[in-house]
């Protein structure tokens, strides 16, 4: 059976999707992904798509729930490197992904992860750098 | 046919040719800017051999038959040539009617008896009518080929992507936006994204006539799959009228970043890129 990796990078965990998602290995995915969360105490979740060129309406879903899980267990979760072909298929199919953070690419989904879990551990930054990362 | 009318058209076969040269070459609407009078004459004697060798057959009046097969072609490839080159449909119409006149000449010199004359006129003139609305069918196919040529070529060129700044994409939308519209520019754009890196773009609607719930349907569809990318959308250009309309059709854009200019939108993108333009104090050079 295969599996998905999930590797730690310090606070957050790194999961990177190298192969087009069946429905038993996305399913297995949010499972295993929030035991880590729990077992290591991670703050964040970044999820690399960018291998990713088929979705369905179950995919969307379950992106969605992991971000759901991750979210009541304190960790944010970030989807980056979306195919645009992909973007428009979840759009059509009427999943926008609310409440998911996404960024063009790993670089910058860290930078925005480390930027969100700064400004809740730290004093808030700037106002409008805060208003444009939660957008 | 009982009276050997094909027999006589066959014989008088360059008679015809001349008179209808002469008939096409004396019509006023004669343009010789688009084809030569070699080209002219070349179409035509094409026409003629195929159409008098083919009014040999019984089936005259039967024009799905496949012997009319290659007359038809020839007539088809004439009509489609003539829409692209511009020709108005009166003078394709023309082309055709004046062999009709050119026919009906010879068969009236060399005919003496009045009753065949009518019966192979009328004949003749059936065929030929039958052969104007193939030509006419054919000709508006091909103009209509060339409006769907243009239709395509307009969505192809009307939506550019515009690298304003290093990380900022903007993308002027003139004129209306409709389902397949909306598929280019997001095509477009999210591509554009993918390629520059960029993280916000800007889709400018100054050019956008009117904005019915469907096109901002269209907009938030847009928006959300930049979003999904990483990037972030802002829409620019709104005008009054098309506040108004959006209010009033209770269409809610407040999930979206709207800018009343272009103007304020790359200022805001600045904001947020957390970049600043600045006015230099003069320096002596």
């Amino acid at each position: 059976m295969d599996k998905i990796p999930i590797l730690r990078m310090g606070n957050f965990l790194l999961v990177t999707i190298q192969v087009d998602l069946y429905d038993r290995l996305a399913l297995n995915l949010e499972a295993d992904l929030v035991q880590m969360v729990s077992k290591t105490n991670a703050r964040g979740v970044l999820i690399d798509i960018s291998a990713v060129s088929i979705v369905d309406s179950f995919m969307g879903r379950i992106i969605g729930n992991i971000a759901s899980m991750s979210k009541i267990m304190d960790a944010e979760t970030v989807v980056v490197g979306m195919q645009p072909a992909v973007a428009i298929t979840l759009i059509e199919l009427g999943l926008p992904l609310k409440g998911v953070h996404t960024a063009l690419n790993v670089e910058r989904g860290m930078d925005l992860l480390k930027s969100m879990i700064g400004t809740t551990e730290e004093e808030p930054e700037e106002e409008q750098d805060d208003d444009y990362l939660t957008e | 046919m009982s009276f050997n009318s094909h027999k006589l058209l066959q014989k008088q076969k360059k008679n015809i040719l001349e008179l209808w040269m002469k008939n096409q070459l004396a019509d006023e609407g004669l343009r010789e800017d688009l084809i030569s009078n070699e080209d002219l004459r070349a179409q035509s004697e094409e026409l003629i051999s195929s159409l008098v060798n083919n009014l040999t057959s019984d089936d005259m009046e039967d024009l799905d038959g496949d012997n009319w097969n290659p007359v038809i072609e020839i007539l088809g490839g004439i009509a489609i040539t003539r829409a692209r080159q511009g020709f108005s449909p009166r003078e394709t119409g023309r082309f055709v009617f004046s062999l009709k006149d050119a026919l009906l000449t010879v068969l009236q010199k060399e005919i003496a008896d009045a009753k065949t004359l009518f019966e192979e006129s009328s004949k003749i003139s059936r065929v030929m009518d039958n052969l104007s609305i193939i030509t006419f069918e054919t000709f508006i196919k091909g103009r209509e080929e060339v409006i769907l040529r243009q239709t395509d070529e307009i969505a192809e060129i009307s939506t550019p992507v515009i690298r304003v700044w290093d990380g900022i994409l903007a993308l002027p939308i003139i004129g209306t936006l409709d389902s397949s519209r909306t598929q280019i520019v997001m095509e477009n754009l999210l591509q554009e994204i993918v390629e520059t890196g960029s993280s916000i773009a800007i889709l400018d609607i100054s050019g956008v006539p009117a904005v019915d719930s469907l096109v901002a349907q269209h907009l938030i569809k847009t928006v959300s799959a930049t979003r999904l990318m990483g990037a972030e959308c802002i829409i620019s250009g709104i005008r009054p009228e098309i506040a108004q309309t959006v209010v009033h059709l209770g269409i809610d854009l407040s999930n979206i970043i709207t800018k009343a200019s272009l103007a304020t939108a790359l200022a805001y993108a600045f904001k947020v890129l957390r970049l600043e333009v600045k006015r230099t104090t003069i320096t002596k050079n």
